[in-house]
C-alpha cells in the first residue's frame, strides 16, 4: 500500500492540482490531506472541488476549525505581533471568500485519521496527536518526547504538519514520525517548489514503512499574479517567488530559522 | 476576601523541564528581580551535573519536550558548559543570561556544543531597556554594556540570542521601545531581532521597587471557568533546584511550592493560591519560549 499525505495547502490551487496529478502518476491508492485547505493565498474556494473530484481524504487543520466555527483567529498559534498582523489579514480574507457551504463541509471533517499499512498503526494528525494547533519542528522535538506521543497515540507511525517544514525522523524503537510539509508556500529554503510525502512499505526500514519526499514545481508566479490581483499583501506574494518566509517568523526555533534568509 | 477554595492545576504533561541552576547567586543585584537573585544570596546554591544528569534521566522517562536554565546567572556555574552540552544530546534547551559574563572562550565553547546537536540551542538575554540610562537604573551600573558586549560575541557566533526584556514602561510606549530594542540587536550584529516582552511580577525585589499583588488580585475557582489551564507554566512544567523539584521557576522562594525531591514526587496537583499566580493567569506561561515571543521587521 502507497498513500499520499499533503499538508496546508493555503489556497494554492495551482500546487494543489500538480501535487494530485503528481500523486497520480505514483500510483498512490488514496491521498490524504493533513489540513489547512485555507490561509495565504487567494480564491480559497478553488481548492474545494479539486479535493472532492480526486477523492482525497481530507483532515480538519485549525484554520479549518476556525473557519467552520466562525472564530474571529486562526488559532495558528503566533504570538508576535507583526505576525499576528498578517495572519489577521490572511484570515480575514479567507473568511469572507470560503462559501457557507464550504466552511461547513470544513466542520465535518475529522481531526484525525487511522490507517494500517503493512501492519503498522499509521495516526495521521494536524499539529500533533494530542493538539492540533501544537508545532513540531525538528530541532525542537526530541526522541523522548516521540515516544510518549506514540505512547499515548497507540501508533507506530504519526503523520503531521502544521509547521510548513517537512522532516522524518524514525527512532531506534522503530516507530517513525513524518512531518509532510505544506503544499501551500515554499519551506524557507529559497526555491519556490513545494512537497508532499509519500508513505509506504519498506523491508529495509526498522519501521517497515518509509516516507519518501516529493517536490513538486508549480507555476508559482501565476499564483504570484493572482494574490497580488486579489490584494493580498506583498510579503506573501515575494515568499512564493522566492522560497523564502517574509512573514511568521518568530515561531521558528534558531535551527530552522538560521536556515532561512530573514 | 472569599473564602472560595484555592484552583489546584494538575500536571497534565511534564513537557518543560526548569533548572534553578545558578541558584540565587548573580553577579547583578536588579531591583525587579522576582527571587532576590544577587552576588550574595546563596540561599538555592549551583546544581551539579550529576543532579542535572539524575533528572535529565527522569526526564526522559517522562517524554520532556524542551530544557530550560535559569539562576541566578548560570553561567556563573562553572559546569554550565558539560551540562549542556549533556541536556543538548537529549533535546533542545534554552538558557536565560544577563549577558555580562559572556567571554569569547565560553561563547566559543557554546558554539560548538550548539553545533554538536541535532536540537536548537536558544540563549535568552535579559536586557531592560535601550540605552544604558534605562537599564541599568534596575539592572546596575555597567550592565548595559556588558550585556551589549555578549550580544556581539553570540552573534557572531551565529547565535540568533533573544532579548528578553521586563516591561516596565507603560503600554503607549511599546512600540517604540520594541523599534529601539530591534536597533540595539541590530547594532550588535543581530540582524533578526528577535524580542520576548516580559510583565514584571510583583514579588521580591520588585514588590520594593514599585508595589507587591493587592489581596483581590488572587485567581479563584470562577476564574478557572472556561479557562485552559494549558496556558499556565504548571499544568506542564517543573522547577529543579539544589533543595528540590518546585512547581515553577517563580515560586521558587515560595512556602509549599516544592513539591518533591524527584520529578515523579513532583506530579501532583498544585494550588494556584500565591500572588504571582494572579500574573501567569491574565498573561499565560510568561516563562516559555513560546509565550510572548516578539520579532521585528526583516
Amino acid at each position: 500500500m502507497r498513500v499520499a499525505l499533503l499538508g496546508g495547502i493555503y489556497s494554492n490551487h495551482i500546487a494543489l492540482a500538480r501535487t494530485l496529478a503528481n500523486a497520480k502518476a505514483r500510483q498512490v491508492d488514496d491521498v490524504y490531506c493533513l489540513g489547512d485547505l485555507g490561509a495565504f493565498g487567494p480564491h480559497p474556494d478553488l481548492v474545494f472541488p479539486l479535493l472532492r473530484d480526486a477523492g482525497v481524504r481530507t483532515l480538519r487543520g485549525n484554520y479549518d476549525d476556525s473557519l467552520a466555527r466562525g472564530l474571529d483567529d486562526c488559532q495558528c498559534g503566533y504570538t508576535d505581533p507583526r505576525d499576528n498582523h498578517f495572519a489577521r489579514l490572511s484570515y480575514r480574507y479567507t473568511f469572507e471568500k470560503t462559501s457557507p457551504g464550504n466552511k461547513a463541509w470544513l466542520g465535518t471533517r475529522p481531526g484525525e485519521s487511522r490507517l494500517e499499512i503493512g501492519g503498522k498503526r499509521v495516526l495521521l494528525c494536524h499539529g500533533s496527536p494530542r493538539r492540533m494547533n501544537e508545532f513540531l519542528w525538528e530541532s525542537t522535538t526530541p526522541d523522548a518526547f516521540l515516544e510518549k506521543l506514540f505512547r499515548e497515540a497507540e501508533a507506530d507511525v504519526i503523520c503531521a504538519t502544521h509547521t510548513g517544514i517537512r522532516w522524518s525522523r524514525e527512532l531506534p524503537s522503530g516507530k517513525l514520525f513524518v512531518n509532510v510539509g505544506v503544499i501551500g508556500r515554499p519551506e524557507n529554503d529559497g526555491t519556490p517548489d513545494v512537497g508532499y510525502a509519500i508513505l509506504e512499505e519498506d523491508a529495509a526500514a526498522t519501521s517497515g514503512l518509509c516516507a519518501r519526499f516529493e517536490r513538486v514545481s508549480y507555476d508559482f508566479r501565476e499564483l504570484a499574479r493572482e494574490m497580488r490581483r486579489e490584494s493580498l499583501p506583498a510579503e506573501f506574494a515575494e515568499t512564493i517567488e522566492t522560497g523564502w518566509w517574509t512573514t511568521c517568523l518568530e515561531v521558528l526555533p534558531s535551527r530552522e530559522r538560521s536556515r532561512g534568509k530573514f | 476576601m472569599s473564602a472560595e477554595p484555592t484552583p489546584e492545576v494538575a500536571l497534565e504533561s511534564l513537557d518543560e523541564l526548569w533548572f534553578q541552576v545558578a541558584g540565587t547567586l548573580c553577579n547583578l543585584a536588579c531591583s525587579h528581580c522576582f527571587i532576590s537573585c544577587s552576588p550574595r544570596n546563596t540561599d538555592f546554591g549551583f546544581l551539579g551535573l550529576e543532579t542535572v544528569r539524575e533528572r535529565l534521566a527522569e526526564a526522559r522517562a517522562a517524554g520532556v519536550k524542551e530544557y530550560y536554565f535559569t539562576g541566578g546567572e548560570p553561567f556563573l556555574n562553572p559546569e554550565m558548559p558539560a551540562i549542556l552540552e549533556e541536556t543538548l544530546r537529549q533535546g533542545p534547551a534554552t538558557v536565560l543570561t544577563n549577558g555580562t559574563v559572556l567571554r569569547e572562550a565560553l561563547v566559543d565553547d557554546l558554539q560548538s556544543i550548539a553545533g554538536a546537536s541535532r536540537y536548537s540551542f536558544e540563549i535568552r538575554v535579559s536586557i531592560d531597556g535601550h540605552s544604558p540610562a534605562m537599564n541599568d537604573a534596575i539592572r546596575g551600573q555597567g550592565a548595559f554594556e556588558g550585556a551589549v558586549r555578549g550580544l556581539r560575541l553570540l552573534g557572531r557566533a551565529g547565535f540568533l540570542p533573544i532579548l528578553t526584556a521586563v516591561q516596565t514602561w507603560d503600554d503607549a510606549e511599546t512600540p517604540s521601545v520594541l523599534r529601539a530594542l530591534e536597533d540595539l540587536l541590530r547594532s550588535a550584529g543581530c540582524s533578526r531581532p528577535r524580542i520576548k516582552l516580559m510583565p514584571t511580577l510583583r514579588i521580591g525585589m520588585e514588590a520594593l521597587r514599585t508595589r507587591g499583588y493587592l489581596p483581590e488580585e488572587r485567581v479563584t475557582a470562577a476564574m478557572m471557568e472556561g479557562y485552559d489551564p494549558g496556558r499556565l507554566l504548571c499544568s506542564r512544567s517543573r522547577m529543579v533546584t539544589d533543595r528540590g523539584v518546585a512547581v515553577c521557576p517563580i515560586l521558587i522562594e515560595t512556602p509549599g511550592a516544592h513539591l518533591g525531591r524527584t520529578l515523579d514526587e513532583a506530579d501532583r496537583p498544585f494550588a494556584i493560591g500565591h500572588d504571582a499566580c494572579w500574573t501567569c493567569w491574565a498573561h499565560g506561561a510568561i516563562c516559555s519560549n513560546a509565550g510572548a515571543l516578539r520579532g521585528g521587521d526583516r
